[in-house]
């Protein structure tokens, strides 16, 4: 088990510092850092002066592990477009993406697993056909035209839900939260819903094949003859057993959900990170897309981490199976 | 008989085989991929032929009148039947554009999709044949891409051509930066597969014959093991272009595609969004309704193509 997390750790370190690397060559390679400081008329000398000033002509190792120590602690310096910090810009934002992301995640959990359940314990149902049928739509559809489609349906033709922006906010500490107005409740539905759609299909269809295959197996139908109650049996047997690529899905899915935010956001203009992120590819602002790019690159490698561990605590044959290597 | 009269025989006789194959058996018995192949080729013709087959020129300034902007489509009130499915906001016949962006948006999508193809298959094919610390090397930048979303990484490689091109050839470069981004943000499936399907073939012994005879590795490769890793190369590069479309058609929606002067349906959808609360539903749904139709089609194409391929099915 140490030895396992040991070397997951080592190889998210080194994914981590190509992320870093990466990142470090868009912010000093890509587009000059001096010209966005300076006015036009500033002479090559006071250009040379302040490049020495700013460490820009020190050897390449030094300036990246300067750079990668500034990033550690937020600070990717200042924006071309806006001349305000970035690791502000970011942190601003960040609470708005994190809540669209996560109520996004719990709708397509909370829809798609009982979907998924449902068809997969009656495949030949019509409601199965439908769902089937409807899950197909939601995977060809792009992610923006379901959006479109929506702020069609129930902003312009029903008007009865907001189209755009979080509606009414509130400050906690540095955190701004929607969840606790009627009006921020209500601006999260769509942008979720659009979010998640995609996600929810897919969990539904992965736990629609595993259920079926799970209810072919001997121990189900031991489980039958022993007379358990069928919610016992479906619940308690065989929807646990279908769980270990529920949660590899969901999981590695969240890290998704978080960059198709930059979609659903610049839909429902929904002021968060992928927004931000869209603004600064359009404007070649290279200081946001790096530290864009290293935030999501964290977020990842963090997940990615997270679904590993989380299969020791629920597949208990993994443990068995670690112990006997190491006693091999 | 003449050289051309076996050539011709030739041609019958292939195109009989064809005919008699599994494949086309399976493609029949279809109903659904009948229908896909149709609406695909529909697609493909009208979007190569838009010049001849388009009712207007929308993007000549002088063949548009200002004065017939916003017209509904024909079959609602206020509509003419000069102009099927309505007018934009400049007065352009959405017909037309439909066609003259759908063209756009499958020349980026093949191109792309090539591109992924052909970059996919060299490295997966070299990986796989050469092996060693090359071969790790490849598969390790792969597994990192394919948990990254292709869009994400597409939006960056976007950015980074911005910042690089000279902002006035801007516009002129759009279509080449959406391939190179889309291309080189989605070569990881074909890599693995080919990776995959060379380590099988490898080990093959008609293989080893052409080492012992002295065929040098790079003819191996591509000329002896190539052929035969091509099928699920076929499959993946199917449903990479209904991909493709979709990244080509988001990418344009966000604004970092193709540029309003020379639209794509993705474009022409970001255009028409500005116009939906204002009722004029038809500048955003038609564009958005060509995009999906031919999305599903290339997907049903794939998908079909998949299983009729797989000998496990058959």
């Amino acid at each position: 088990m140490i030895a396992f997390l040991i070397r997951r750790l080592f190889q998210a370190a080194i994914v981590m510092l190509t992320v870093a690397l990466i990142s470090f060559v868009l912010f000093n390679y890509v587009g000059d850092p001096i010209n966005a400081m300076v006015g036009q008329d500033t002479s090559l000398q006071d250009r040379e002066k302040l490049r020495q000033d700013l460490g820009l002509n020190d050897p390449i190792p030094i300036r990246f592990a300067r750079f990668v120590a500034n990033a550690a602690q937020g600070q990717f310096g200042l924006s071309y477009r806006t001349a305000e910090p970035v690791g502000r810009m970011i942190l601003e934002r960040l609470p708005a993406t994190l809540e669209l992301s996560l109520v996004a995640a719990l709708f397509a959990l909370c829809v798609g697993v009982p979907m998924g359940v449902y068809s997969g314990l009656h495949p030949k149902s019509w409601v199965s056909r439908i769902l089937q049928a409807v899950s197909l739509i939601g995977i060809s559809l792009p992610t923006f035209l379901i959006g479109i489609l929506l702020i069609l349906i129930f902003a312009v033709g029903l008007g009865v839900l907001p189209s755009f922006g979080r509606g009414e906010t509130m400050k906690l500490g540095g955190w701004t939260t929607g969840f606790l107005t009627v009006a921020g409740l209500k601006a999260l539905i769509l942008p979720s819903i659009t979010l998640g759609l995609f996600q929810l299909t897919l969990i539904m269809r992965i736990v629609r094949s595993e259920m079926l295959e799970v209810m072919r197996t001997d121990y189900v139908k031991f489980a039958r003859a022993r007379g358990l109650k069928s919610r016992a049996i479906n619940f308690g047997h065989a929807l646990k057993n279908t769980l270990v690529p529920v949660i590899t899905i969901t999981g590695l899915q969240l890290g998704q959900l978080i960059a198709f935010a930059i979609i659903t956001e610049t839909v429902f203009a929904w002021p968060g990170v992928g927004q931000l992120f869209v603004t600064s590819v359009y404007s070649a602002d290279m200081p946001v897309m790096s530290a864009y790019l290293a935030l999501i690159g964290f977020l990842f490698v963090t997940i990615n981490l997270l679904v590993d561990l989380l299969y020791f605590a629920i597949d208990p044959r993994l443990r068995t199976a670690q112990a006997a290597t190491r006693a091999a | 008989m003449s050289a051309g009269g076996i050539q011709k025989g030739h041609l019958r006789d292939r195109w009989d085989r064809f005919l008699a194959s599994d494949i086309f058996y399976s493609y029949r018995r279809s109903p659904t991929t009948v229908i896909a192949s149709i609406v695909t080729l529909v697609f493909v013709l009208g979007a190569v032929f838009a010049p001849v087959l388009a009712p207007h020129t929308p993007f000549v300034p002088s063949s548009i009148d200002i004065n017939d902007a916003f017209k509904p489509p024909a079959w609602s009130e206020g509509g003419a039947w000069r102009y099927l499915l309505g007018t934009d906001n400049q007065g352009r016949d959405m017909l037309s554009t439909i066609m003259y962006g759908g063209r756009l948006s499958i020349f980026v999508g093949f191109a792309a999709v090539a591109l992924a193809m052909v970059l996919g298959i060299l490295l997966g094919l070299s990986a796989g044949y050469l092996g060693g610390w090359y071969e790790a090397a490849i598969m390790r930048v792969a597994d990192v891409q394919l948990t990254i979303p292709p869009i994400l990484l597409a939006l960056l490689i976007d950015g980074v051509a911005r910042a690089v091109l000279p902002p006035s050839h801007k516009e002129d470069y759009a279509s080449l930066v959406l391939v190179v981004a889309i291309g080189l943000a989605s070569w990881p499936p074909y890599a693995r597969v080919v990776r995959g399907a060379t380590l099988v073939e490898k080990s093959k012994d008609y293989v080893a014959a052409a080492r012992v005879i002295g065929v040098p590795s790079l003819a191996i490769m591509l000329r002896h093991i190539l052929p035969n890793v091509l099928g699920p190369v076929l499959v993946i590069a199917t449903i990479g272009l209904a991909l493709a479309i979709i990244a080509e058609a988001t990418l344009s929606f966000l604004g970092v595609g193709l540029p309003p002067t020379s639209p794509s349906l993705g474009t022409l959808i970001r255009v028409g969004n500005d116009f939906l609360f204002s009722g004029e539903w038809w500048i955003t749904l038609f564009p958005a309704l060509a995009l999906v139709i031919l999305s599903l089609a290339v997907n049903l194409l794939g998908d079909w193509l998949r299983d009729a391929l797989n000998p496990k099915l058959r």
